[in-house]
């Protein structure tokens, strides 16, 4: 039974963090020292390393700060960069997060801002921990990201197909799915639309992808890594019919883009490519970005298939790794939460592996650490990007 | 023991090989009898049949790019012998080049 944390403003978390937000990378030693004093995995470090404003960081900050498996916040601000700290901390206030802020140049430089960070942790966790009640909470309540990392062809054969069929049962049950990657569907839209919940959905579909490829052709590279075809995959478009596989087969009831949460139960894909040309560079530089996005639309626990063999994990919400190469698991198993990588070797099927993933999200949802968890991983990144509507029929209901 | 290789779909031209295959290694596969060409690893595609230049290869029953150079029967088909049909792919020692 998942026991979750109801929040003020409703919402239910399968985790209680408390998060130390800096604003601008000025503030960033603060915040980590201020993390460190804390030693409690709970209290995490996340932010936003730049001094110009950009929207897209606010609205993802704001997603992040009130995400519900976030108890509480501190805001760390040097005091003279452009982000809106004020509007961050009405927001989570809005939500019924604690949360304080500390200005480094008010405060009087590093030490009493570390002082006065540590204090701010202290009041902001006992105001969460007195505010917060456990509830029950059902699988359909839960929203589950997915993202691949470090494919190969093993990938797209075990671990991603697997991870399809949990999706297919998480939506029978009411769940909410997000799959992402517009980049990584190039070549899958016709299917995708074939798939698509109502017509404006469809072209939402094909016009997502259609502008991915233009972007990423502008910027020279797919999304496309040397591991991938290290690993045997030979273009773009074989590593998206692996990735692809990772969202089902149920229809596919939207398109949303970062940081805004799903309707309603179903099944989402997760535009990650910007509005417009190429503007501040590559849509999400690094996995992580990818995680950072599909919190930021709600995810509690993202499943993250990796055939080159991915470590990290994420601040905010638990990520199960499941590993879809057999040789990568027998290197680095401690480090994997599925050896999915046993439907390639005959001992196990991909119902089997998916029925072993909807356990595990059950019992991690339940507060069963995951193996990226338990070793401490809690990457985090955020950098510059355009926001926008992607285009007139990406918004379709 | 593990099968050699898959294929994933009956429109495939290529197969997937669950483990690393060896040079000279004679596989059965999809009703074919495949003489290995050279050493192919774990998650790398091999030719069922002869490919030319131009050629769609076909994957999970889809085109995952064309041939830029022949391959036999049993043949490693990677980026030295097929390109994208979108997006130039690129390997470490390429990186600022498109492959």
């Amino acid at each position: 039974m998942i026991q979750g944390y109801l929040r003020a403003d409703g919402r239910k978390g399968i985790r209680d963090a408390i998060v130390v937000v800096y604003l601008v990378e000025c503030a960033h030693h603060v915040a980590r020292r201020i993390v460190e004093a804390a030693g409690d995995p709970r209290v995490q470090l996340i932010g936003f390393p730049g001094c110009y404003p950009n929207d897209y960081a606010l609205s993802m900050m704001k997603a992040l700060t009130t995400h519900p498996n976030v108890g509480g916040v501190v805001l760390v601000s040097l005091g003279c960069e452009s982000f809106n700290r004020e509007a961050l901390a009405a927001n989570a206030a809005a939500a019924g997060r604690p949360v304080e802020t500390v200005v480094i140049q008010q405060a009087g430089g590093t030490r009493p801002s570390i002082a006065a960070g540590v204090e701010a942790v202290r009041r902001v966790r006992d105001a969460a921990d007195a505010g917060v009640r456990r509830v029950p909470m059902a699988l359909s309540e839960l929203v589950v990201g997915t993202i691949c990392g470090g494919s190969d062809g093993t990938s797209g054969i075990t671990a991603n197909p697997a991870v399809g069929r949990v999706f297919d049962a998480l939506v029978d049950a009411g769940a909410t799915c997000i799959f992402e990657e517009t980049g990584e569907m190039v070549g899958c839209e016709g299917h995708m639309a074939e798939r698509a919940a109502t017509p404006a959905v469809a072209d939402a579909l094909i016009a997502s992808v259609e502008h991915a490829e233009r972007y990423y052709r502008a910027m020279g590279y797919g999304s496309f890594a040397p591991g991938n075809a290290e690993g045997g995959l030979s273009s773009q478009e074989e590593k998206s019919a692996g990735a692809y596989a990772k969202s089902g087969s149920r229809p596919i009831d939207g398109v949303i883009l970062p940081a805004e949460m799903p309707r309603g139960p179903g099944l989402y894909l997760l535009d990650v490519v910007p509005p417009g040309d190429p503007k501040f560079g590559f849509p999400n530089i690094v996995d992580n970005a990818e995680i950072g996005e599909l919190m930021a639309c709600g995810a509690h626990v993202t499943l993250f298939t990796t055939g080159r063999g991915s470590v990290v994990g994420s601040a905010i919400a638990p990520v199960i790794k499941i590993c879809a190469n057999p040789e990568t698991y027998a290197r680095m198993k401690g480090d994997m939460d599925v050896d999915a990588g046993r439907i390639l070797v005959g001992e196990a099927t991909i119902d089997g592996i998916a029925q072993e993933i909807v356990a595990l999200i059950e019992a991690v949802a339940a507060g069963a650490q995951t193996c990226s968890e338990a070793l401490g991983h809690q990457e985090f990144v955020l950098t510059y990007k355009a926001s926008g509507p992607a285009g007139p029929a990406c918004l379709a209901a | 023991m593990t099968v050699a290789a898959i294929v994933l779909s009956p429109a495939d031209n290529v197969a997937v090989c669950c483990r690393t295959v060896e040079a000279g290694e004679t596989i059965e596969l999809a009703g074919r009898t495949l003489i290995i060409a050279e050493r192919v690893a774990l998650g790398h595609k091999i030719a069922l049949m002869a490919l030319s230049p131009g050629d769609k290869v076909v994957k999970y029953g889809m085109p995952i790019g064309s041939m830029t150079a022949p391959v036999q029967a049993g043949g490693w088909v990677h980026m030295h012998n097929m390109k994208s049909d979108y997006i130039a792919a690129h390997l470490r020692d390429a990186v600022g080049e498109s492959a």
